[in-house]
């Protein structure tokens, strides 16, 4: 670590760690109440557990990506951060909003909850994704103007790299379509076109200029890979992302009153959306072989080729399976659409934190450079089940999914929905079982983080490689 | 950019197709009812949500066109649930919600969906 004000990041990766165990544990509860209907009903009913789980994710995926960026910024800019205070107030501040949030979710029914926060002044929950209180949402839009206000002065003042300026894009990019939650209008096909501002201009717009950021800067320092050359890849991929992701929103826009012209610009730029992901992975896998030192964390590396991988697989391909109108007509907000998201989700942006976190925290607990081989060891093993059992997780929804879309939509005899989820039991209960196991590889990974032993360190003649 | 420009188009467009001649207040009502009770955690609503629970976009069609059937179906939830069945919340709405929400539904089903959902299952 270079400069002492980085250290704000620690708090920030152990509360999205913390968070992501929370996440986890209410995804195991939906997923039994999808075979055992009124499990903790009606204590805890469906709808709340998916809010939790959902919101969760989103919110430890934030603070993954704002610990990222506090970790970056001043080693890129080469001087200490603007404000650590300010970094450490909204940490705080941000915590107890997300908590308060989530114990209001649990502690009374939503309507309840919506009437004691005053949504009848500014109705905006209700919605997916965007079902915090209307006061939470304000919170979060001042934890990002003074987390942007923090960064962007510190950026101000020091050294200006094309990592850093890709990034602080993708950051107000993710606070200025944040602000399209507050847009509620009554008619429900103007309230739909624009939420997919929100959702869809994250996902496959701005936060993918934040992993384009955060896998270049790793790459540079595991791989000591020229910054020239990686810092054309980023342009590459960026300049995809944005030309296939904006107008990729269309593949939103074909059943929900739009116009018909949607079908052909939704099918036709979402298409091409895999291309950038595609590029990661090539960019990741091509730094690595031409790597010119070999680096002690194997396991952050390790990360980084991940990434590369499970985000092409997860958005690009799963993405893909379901984009096209035609097939779209039929997938539409089914079980495929459930199977994509969890791989998009993990594959992308979950891996990504996870590949900053590893790099960054062996010297955030005063490490020269990596965590002990045994710690690096477990860590490796947290990687593979969590990510094997998510595999798992998708091929299984999508099983799922194809039956149900058969059944329900496609066959000669469609059948009501409650017969049909009946009868792909099964595979909700595989489902169930490898959650189970992305749980025990999350304990895995935890674990990493206490397991002792002398710093791993390469032997001289390793420390450098000739090409 | 593009992306602003044929928003703007579709924005133009939408009088055609998205039956706002109907959008009453009962209906506007109605929309509020669904979002405070957060029914789009369990059902799709023109495919989209949470996959839990049946789509309600066409819920009036399938329920033969009548209001009292929805209305019918939300009142009687027990509030114990289903024994090991998924259960809808018994929600106590008030008769005007009741009848916005009613009125919700039919109004989403009057959108031009392109033909969406493929048949009457959702
Ligand atoms: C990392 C990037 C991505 C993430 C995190 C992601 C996540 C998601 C999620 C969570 C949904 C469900 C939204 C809802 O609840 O209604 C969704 C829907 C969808 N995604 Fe992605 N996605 C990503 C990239 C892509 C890409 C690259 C494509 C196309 C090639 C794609 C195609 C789709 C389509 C067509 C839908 C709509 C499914 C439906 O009609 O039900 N996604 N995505
Ligand atoms: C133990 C593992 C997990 C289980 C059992 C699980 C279960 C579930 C269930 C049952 C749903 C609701 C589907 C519905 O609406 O009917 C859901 C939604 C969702 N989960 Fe998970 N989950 C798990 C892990 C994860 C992870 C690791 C991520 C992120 C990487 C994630 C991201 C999501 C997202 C984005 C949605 C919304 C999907 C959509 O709208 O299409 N889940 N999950
Ligand atoms: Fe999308």
């Amino acid at each position: 670590m270079k400069y002492q004000s980085q250290k704000v990041a620690k708090p920030y990766f152990i509360a999205a760690i913390g968070l992501f165990v929370g996440q986890i544990l209410f995804g195991l509860i939906m997923g039994l109440q999808y075979v055992v209907g009124d499990f903790l009903f009606p204590e805890i009913p469906f709808n709340v557990a998916r809010m939790v789980h959902t919101n969760l994710l989103i919110v430890w995926l934030l603070f993954g990506f704002m610990g990222s960026t506090y970790y970056m910024v001043p080693e890129e800019s080469k001087t200490e951060l603007y404000s650590p205070k300010l970094a450490m107030l909204l940490f705080w501040v941000f915590l107890v909003a997300g908590a308060l949030t989530i114990v209001g979710y649990l502690a009374v029914p939503y309507a309840r909850l919506a009437e004691l926060t005053g949504n009848d002044l500014l109705p905006t929950m209700g919605r997916e994704f965007l079902e915090q209180p209307t006061i939470t949402k304000i919170g979060i839009v001042i934890v990002a103007l003074g987390f942007l206000f923090n960064v962007g002065m510190t950026l101000l003042r020091g050294r200006k790299t094309v990592i850093t300026m890709v990034l602080f894009l993708g950051l107000v990019g993710l606070a200025v379509f944040f602000l399209f939650s507050f847009y509620n209008p009554h008619n429900p096909v103007l309230d739909k076109m624009f939420w997919w501002w929100v959702v869809h201009l994250w996902v496959e717009g701005v936060w993918e200029l934040i992993l384009g950021a955060i896998l270049a800067f790793t790459l540079i320092k595991v791989t000591g890979v020229d910054r020239e050359v990686i810092e054309k890849w980023l342009y590459v991929i960026i300049a995809m992302a944005l030309i296939t992701g904006l107008l990729g929103t269309g593949h939103h826009y074909f059943f929900i009153g739009t116009p018909e012209y949607w079908l052909w610009v939704g099918s036709v730029f979402s298409a091409m959306e895999p291309i950038p992901f595609f590029m990661m992975t090539l960019f990741a896998f091509n730094m690595v072989n031409k790597r010119r030192r070999q680096h002690p964390n194997r396991a952050a590396v390790l990360w980084a080729l991940g990434t590369g991988v499970m985000a092409f697989l997860g958005a690009g391909v799963w993405g893909f399976l379901h984009t096209l109108a035609p097939v779209n007509y039929y997938t539409h907000g089914s079980q495929i659409t459930a199977a994509h998201g969890h791989m998009a989700f993990y594959g992308a942006y979950v891996m990504i934190v996870l590949t900053m976190i590893s790099y960054a925290m062996p010297m955030l607990n005063g490490r020269e450079a990596a965590n002990s081989n045994k710690s690096q060891v477990t860590e490796m093993w947290g990687f593979w089940l969590m990510t094997v059992s998510m595999v798992f997780i998708t091929l299984f929804l999508t099983g799922a999914g194809i039956l149900q879309v058969y059944l329900q939509r496609f066959s000669d005899a469609p059948l009501p929905f409650m017969i049909v989820q009946d009868k792909i039991e099964l595979f909700y209960w595989l489902r169930e079982f490898a959650g189970v196991i992305f749980l025990l590889g999350l304990i895995v990974y935890i674990v990493s983080f206490f397991v002792k032993g002398e710093e791993a360190r390469l032997k001289p003649a390793e420390q450098t490689l000739v090409e | 950019m593009l992306l602003v420009g044929l928003s703007a188009d579709t924005v133009q467009r939408l009088p055609e197709r998205d039956n706002r001649e109907n959008l009453t207040p009962q209906v506007a009502l109605g929309k509020k009812v669904w979002e405070d009770n957060n029914c789009l955690g369990c059902h799709t609503l023109l495919g989209e949500g949470a996959y839990f629970a049946p789509e309600l976009g066409n819920v009036y069609v399938r329920y033969g066109n009548s209001k009292e059937a929805i209305k019918g179906f939300i009142t009687s939830r027990p509030v114990d649930g289903i024994p090991g069945r998924r259960s809808m919340p018994q929600f106590n709405m008030s008769e005007e919600e009741l009848d916005a929400i009613a009125e919700f539904l039919k109004y989403m089903s009057e959108i031009d969906t392109n033909d969406w959902p493929p048949n009457v299952q959702g």
